[in-house]
């Protein structure tokens, strides 16, 4: 069964197209994993699928039912933690999750029961009772998640959840996640810009560029849908545009791109491909740092597809190296 | 309509927690009605001889007490709109409207909550009154009028405050907006002084100054010879008011959830 089915949305904010026909489905009890840039439509889908705004078109609904056509009953079988934590910083953590608990219909012992149980879970009992203003950031993400799940969801949207965080509040916020999406029987789409976070936590994710899925899968499929190995070549000095051009025309490799010092490859073969990377850079007197080869990880596949659809984007048909992916 | 009840009350519930974990808000903003009562009252306190009179009492504080609730009142109703933009700037308010909360309750606990503090305001300034030799002419009733037409005058402006809240969003252009407002309309009542004193055309903007209303209402029972009719009539018009600004802020309210 499908807990989340998305169909052609599209949302328009005066002249900026947010969702240009977003469609993906998400199975119950599966966590699900909108990945992409900044302003790639990930915080409006969310939106549109947590009733806060409508879509111009499209349809989609959420635990069975529609978004636009039935809003409350949408409300009360989502959890929603938005992008910036919406948590009410002059109350403590109990009477936050109270309140919540209250206006989801929960009262009474249950309430109480279930607040004590999440702070628990969350790691805020021994701070339940202290104003929110002096949570750290870490604690007042749990405390926004724990908003979401009072009244024990079907699903629940985590719009950015680790943004923000430290590294080791980010690791520490993904294991509370992985125990909750095991022990809560909730479907869980999360939106990231984190590639390692959609690694860890999601069991399918979908990459969203300018308003549109471009491609969906397991991490798995995804990263096997990049034939060949990666290249990674740190450069000497910084003449990375320039070797990025040499190096991208040669015929071993698919595809080449470059950040700072850093140029990155894909091709079939590193053991063929690399002695004609270097030889091609030391003609034209270009320095060689390091070498790496690796299996494609979840960043080239991101850089793949992101890439991808801004290159065909802007030079109108683009280029075709024949690898695919599935669940267009 | 019941739950729209229920979550009003739990929103007012979570205001007042919050305020009164720091009390000191409530005795800081009495500060400025005890000047005006205090200082200003003994400033001027011979005014009530002049020619032409109107006061009704040669007590000016007993003219000015009342007027003083009303005034604190009103300045109050005109700030509300800041707990609004601080619940807009920190996010608060999208969390709500993920759940199945009454939309109105967001909008009207913020008006009721404004109204309450205004009410625990004026006992305590009504309190001081008395210990100043102010006596209410009309007893407990009177009292009851008094602080009626403080509800009632702060929800008016406060719906207003909110309405203006949601178009704005902006803490500064508030604070611009709100003593554009309040200012000229307390100057143009009789809260310092009887309408017979000021001058023509002031006397004829002051018939349509709701502040001046609810000093009306109050004060006629404050003093002896209370007309009830003006009384009743003037608590109406705020009452009016009222729901008039209240379904602004609503319809504010509308059209800041499109903005999402």
């Amino acid at each position: 069964m499908d807990a989340i089915v998305v169909d052609e949305l599209r949302k328009r904010y005066g002249a900026v197209q947010a969702l240009q026909g977003v469609g993906f489905r998400v199975r119950a009890g599966e966590v699900f994993g909108l990945l992409g840039p900044n302003g790639a439509g990930k915080s409006t889908t969310v939106k549109v699928l947590a009733t806060l705004t409508k879509p111009d078109s499209g349809h989609a609904e959420v635990a069975g039912c529609d978004v636009v056509g039935e809003p409350n009953a949408v409300r009360r079988a989502i959890g929603y933690v938005p992008q910036s934590s919406g948590v009410d910083r002059d109350a403590t953590g109990r009477e936050n999750l109270t309140l919540q608990g209250r206006i989801q219909g929960v009262g009474g012992r249950a309430l109480e029961a279930r607040v004590d149980e999440l702070l628990e879970l969350l790691g805020l009992a021994e701070a339940a009772d202290r104003v929110v203003r002096g949570y750290s950031g870490g604690m007042k993400r749990r405390l926004d998640v724990g908003l979401g799940l009072v009244h024990r969801p079907q699903v629940l949207f985590l719009d950015e959840p680790t943004t923000g965080l430290d590294p080791e509040a980010r690791a520490s916020m993904w294991d509370e996640l992985e125990r909750l999406a095991e022990g809560e029987a909730l479907t869980i789409l999360l939106t990231t810009h984190y590639m390692e976070e959609a690694d860890q936590l999601a069991d399918r994710l979908a990459i969203v560029s300018r308003g549109r899925v471009v491609v969906a899968g397991t991490p798995e499929e995804l990263k096997r849908s990049l034939r060949g190995e990666a290249v990674e070549v740190e450069l000497a000095d910084g003449r990375a545009a320039d070797a990025e051009s040499i190096v991208a025309a040669l015929e071993e490799v698919h595809e080449a791109s470059s950040e700072g010092r850093k140029l990155r490859s894909r091709v079939a073969s590193g053991a063929r491909a690399i002695p004609s990377i270097l030889s091609a850079l030391e003609a034209k007197g270009i320095g060689v740092e390091a070498v790496t080869t690796h299996r494609p990880s979840l960043d080239d596949v991101y850089l793949h597809y992101t890439g991808r659809e801004f290159a065909a984007e802007d030079e109108a048909g683009g280029r075709d190296d024949g690898s695919g992916g599935d669940g267009r | 309509m019941t739950l729209a009840v229920r979550h009003t009350w739990f929103m007012v519930g979570r205001q007042l927690r919050n305020l009164m974990r720091e009390p000191i808000w409530i005795a800081l903003l009495l500060v400025q009605p005890m000047v005006w009562l205090l200082l200003y009252g003994q400033l001027f306190k011979r005014v009530t001889q002049l020619p032409g009179g109107g006061f009704g009492t040669t007590s000016y504080i007993t003219f000015l007490a009342p007027a003083i609730v009303i005034m604190n009142s009103f300045f109050g109703a005109t700030w509300s709109g800041m707990a609004m933009i601080s619940d807009l700037d920190r996010d608060v308010l999208p969390r709500f409207l993920a759940t199945p909360v009454s939309r109105i309750s967001l909008v009207v606990s913020q008006i009721v909550r404004s109204a309450l503090i205004a009410v625990i305001q004026g006992v305590i300034i009504l309190l001081v009154s008395l210990t100043l030799g102010v006596s209410v002419h009309t007893g407990l009733l009177g009292w009851i009028v008094i602080l009626a037409a403080a509800a009632l005058m702060n929800s008016a402006f406060a719906g207003l405050s909110q309405g203006i809240a949601l178009l704005v969003r902006k803490e500064a252009t508030m604070i611009a907006i709100a003593n554009f407002i309040g200012l000229p309309l307390f100057f143009l009542s009789s809260t310092l002084i009887s309408i017979r004193q000021v001058p023509h055309w002031m006397q004829i903007a002051a018939k349509f100054n709701p502040v001046n209303w609810g000093v009306i209402a109050a004060r006629e029972v404050v003093l002896r010879g209370t007309h009830w009719g003006s009384v009743g009539l003037h608590l109406a018009l705020l009452f009016g008011l009222s729901v008039a600004t209240a379904a602004f802020a609503t319809w504010t309210f509308r059209a800041y959830q499109r903005t999402i």
